[in-house]
């Protein structure tokens, strides 16, 4: 079955791309129930810094690592100049502002670099591997590994870490985490620079073979939120899965049923799962007091 | 009292000969590009490019000894922004024609503007809906998608193809290029066993390319796409080790398409692309040699970055308009477009443009040429 092997290797693919970028969008949900729209914005960020400090001179994991840190600050930014001020607005409006926020970083990564399509050399070169029959780039791997290891890390820091108690507890709720001590302002930096800097690294990861270009942000923030909503918000478990399950689902029904329709497969499969368990598969459920 | 009025009547008849002395003296051009937004990259060379000419022929003296005003405006490749800026490039800047709309959704929405204020328009988007049915007031400098797929089927032909597979963009360019590969495809006596598709932003299409190599007696593919889908597609089609000859469309002709494929995955895939792109290949006594050499030594220079097909667009839709205006011999937009009806024998980057009363765009397929890349570089087929 080479076919349903090349089907399966690139739903991997594809779904780890989307994973990262649903792994992105966990920490600041987590301290603050935000849904962060600006996130595909950091993956982008992350893409475009890396491509143009490499054209500069730049060696590559030199590169890679400047535009993490420069997302990451970017994401304090972000969070300093945008969200503390409204602190007190309901998260509904924090969340327009974050989209808000992601027009800008639009339209300014427009004027500072350019409208163009870019890409930088793959780590560990372009020559296929072969799988039974199918194949996949070594690049894949670098994504499939980086979706893992982030999805290891975050989950370390949520129940391993005093700091990850800490954000998890500035969610629940701020007043009585700031009674126990905990400085939930920081927190919120703590939380955007992550997830801006987890956002750059997706990018990093994937634009050898997504490719990157100014607005490459709303359509994998798209994906990467289907992905985090169908495994459940907010948990990493939950955005792993449920990413490499959106890129399955949409090889399988691309290369089984019909590539036109596989899109539209793959959402009304989320909507079905929604609709089952509206909090995801990994989902916490919740219960909100009146 | 007296002496009062007269002051006043000879200040304001002072005013408006002054005003319209200086009226006189210019001939405003408008144009609406879409220099930002989805359409940026084919809108902004456009602007830079329109910019560069107007301060050159300016330099140079202007037309019939009058110099040219520019009103330009972006509007964001949205149509309705596109049709306001029309109608202001009309009613209150008084232009003499337009020159734009960078897509077929802006076009559209300007047609109507210059058709009512009987102003000429140059569009220079690609849809064959802007010239046909043909429009008095109408013209266009790109190829349409239906000749870029009759240079392809025509080379498919020649090689004695008779099955093919096509994957497309279900982007706007993809979708209107695969209805008009298909419905002349029979002409050619060609078949396609396979019509996937995938999406514009999509990361990953070996499945549907796994499908198209499992396909029987497929002898070529074909992808008409725009912007990463068709790198991508290349990029693909190259890990999967497909043995077939890849086609890819005019919407990709350009030297970052090699960049993002990769030579080697880019290496044999043939496209219909203009003259433009292959300046140093064309034999020396090529019409279009001269035409395109300076265009691209004069946009490189100015702008540092590399000229691609839709500049291109511009700068003809430029030369047809000033070879009309010089004809014409005034600046009424009604003797402008009989002048622009009449262009004949016009060589520009695009093609030799010869108009009609029953052809407003003017190219036959002579001006595709047909290329191929090899070694990371663009060969001429024929």
């Amino acid at each position: 079955m080479p076919e349903l092997m090349q089907f399966l290797l690139s739903g991997a693919t594809v779904g780890a791309v989307y994973a990262l970028v649903a792994l992105g969008f966990t920490i600041i949900y987590n301290a603050s129930d935000i849904v962060n729209f600006a996130q595909g914005e950091f993956v982008m960020l992350g893409g475009m810094i890396t491509v143009f400090a490499h054209m500069a001179g730049l060696p590559l994991p030199l590169a890679a690592l400047l535009a993490i840190v420069v997302t990451a600050a970017i994401g304090v930014a972000l969070n300093k100049l945008a969200i503390e001020p409204a602190r007190g607005a309901p998260v509904v409006s924090l969340i327009i502002i974050t989209i808000g926020a992601s027009i800008f970083i639009r339209g300014a990564a427009q004027l500072v670099f350019d409208k163009q399509l870019h890409r930088f050399p793959a780590f560990s070169g372009d020559d296929p591997i072969a799988v039974l029959g199918a194949t996949i780039l070594p690049q894949s791997l670098w994504v499939i590994a980086g979706a893992l290891a982030v999805f290891i890390g975050l989950w370390l820091f949520f129940t391993k870490t005093l700091t990850g108690l800490a954000v998890l507890a500035t969610s629940n709720n701020r007043l009585a985490a700031q009674l126990v001590g905990i400085n939930t302002s920081w927190v919120m930096t703590l939380s955007f620079a992550l997830s801006a800097g987890i956002g750059a690294l997706a990018g990093v990861l994937v634009t050898p073979i997504t490719l990157t270009r100014y607005d490459v942000g709303i359509a994998l923030a798209l994906k990467g939120f289907a992905a985090a909503m169908l495994g459940g918000m907010g948990s990493p478990h939950g955005a792993l899965v449920g990413g490499i399950l959106l890129g399955l689902l949409e090889a399988l029904t691309a290369g089984y049923i019909s590539s036109q329709y596989k899109d539209a497969a793959a959402f009304i499969v989320i909507l079905a799962v929604l609709f089952a368990m509206p909090q995801g598969i990994f989902g916490a459920k919740r219960t909100e007091r009146v | 009292m007296m002496a009062k009025l007269t002051t006043t009547t000879t200040l304001a008849a002072l005013l408006a000969f002054g005003l319209s002395g200086t009226a006189l003296a210019d001939i405003k051009i408008g144009a609406t590009l879409s220099a930002t937004g989805p359409a940026a990259f084919l809108g902004d060379p456009e602007a830079k490019t329109l910019e560069m000419l107007v301060k050159d022929l300016n330099a140079k003296g202007g037309i019939n000894g009058e110099k040219v005003d520019l009103v330009s405006y972006d509007d964001g490749g949205d149509p309705n922004k596109a049709r306001t800026f029309a109608t202001r490039l009309v009613e209150d800047d008084e232009v003499v024609a337009i020159i734009g709309g960078t897509t077929t959704g802006t076009s559209m929405t300007i047609i109507p503007v210059a058709e009512d204020a009987e102003v000429p328009f140059i569009s220079l988007a690609g849809a064959i809906e802007i010239i046909d049915p043909v429009r008095p007031f109408a013209f266009k400098t790109p190829h349409t998608d239906k000749m870029a797929c009759a240079k392809i089927f025509e080379n498919m032909k020649t090689r004695g193809f008779t099955r093919i597979g096509m994957i497309s963009g279900s982007d706007g360019f993809g979708d209107s290029m695969r209805k008009q590969c298909l419905a002349i495809v029979g002409d050619y006596g060609i078949e396609v066993a396979a019509d996937e598709r995938y999406g514009p932003q999509d990361a990953d299409m070996t499945p549907q390319l796994t499908n198209i190599k499992g396909t029987d007696g497929i002898q070529a593919v074909l992808n008409p796409g725009f912007g990463q889908g068709p790198a991508i597609v290349t990029r693909n089609y190259h890990q999967l080790a497909i043995d077939l000859p890849l086609y890819q469309s005019h919407g990709v002709a350009s030297k970052g398409f090699i960049d993002l494929a990769g030579k080697d995955a880019a290496e044999g895939v043939r496209l219909p692309g203009t003259a433009l792109l292959v300046g140093d290949l064309l034999p020396e006594g090529d019409p279009q040699k001269p035409v395109v050499d300076a265009y691209k030594a004069e946009f490189e220079k100015e702008t540092g970055t590399p000229v691609s097909t839709f500049g291109g667009y511009a700068h003809d839709a430029f030369a047809i308009l000033v070879d009309a205006i010089k004809r014409a011999g005034s600046d009424d937009p009604q003797a402008i477009r009989d002048a622009i009806e009449k262009t004949s024998g016009l060589v520009g980057t695009t093609g030799t443009v010869t108009m009609s009363p029953e052809d407003h765009l003017g190219l036959d397929l002579t001006a595709f040429r047909m290329l191929e890349i090899k070694d990371g570089g663009w060969t001429l087929v024929e």
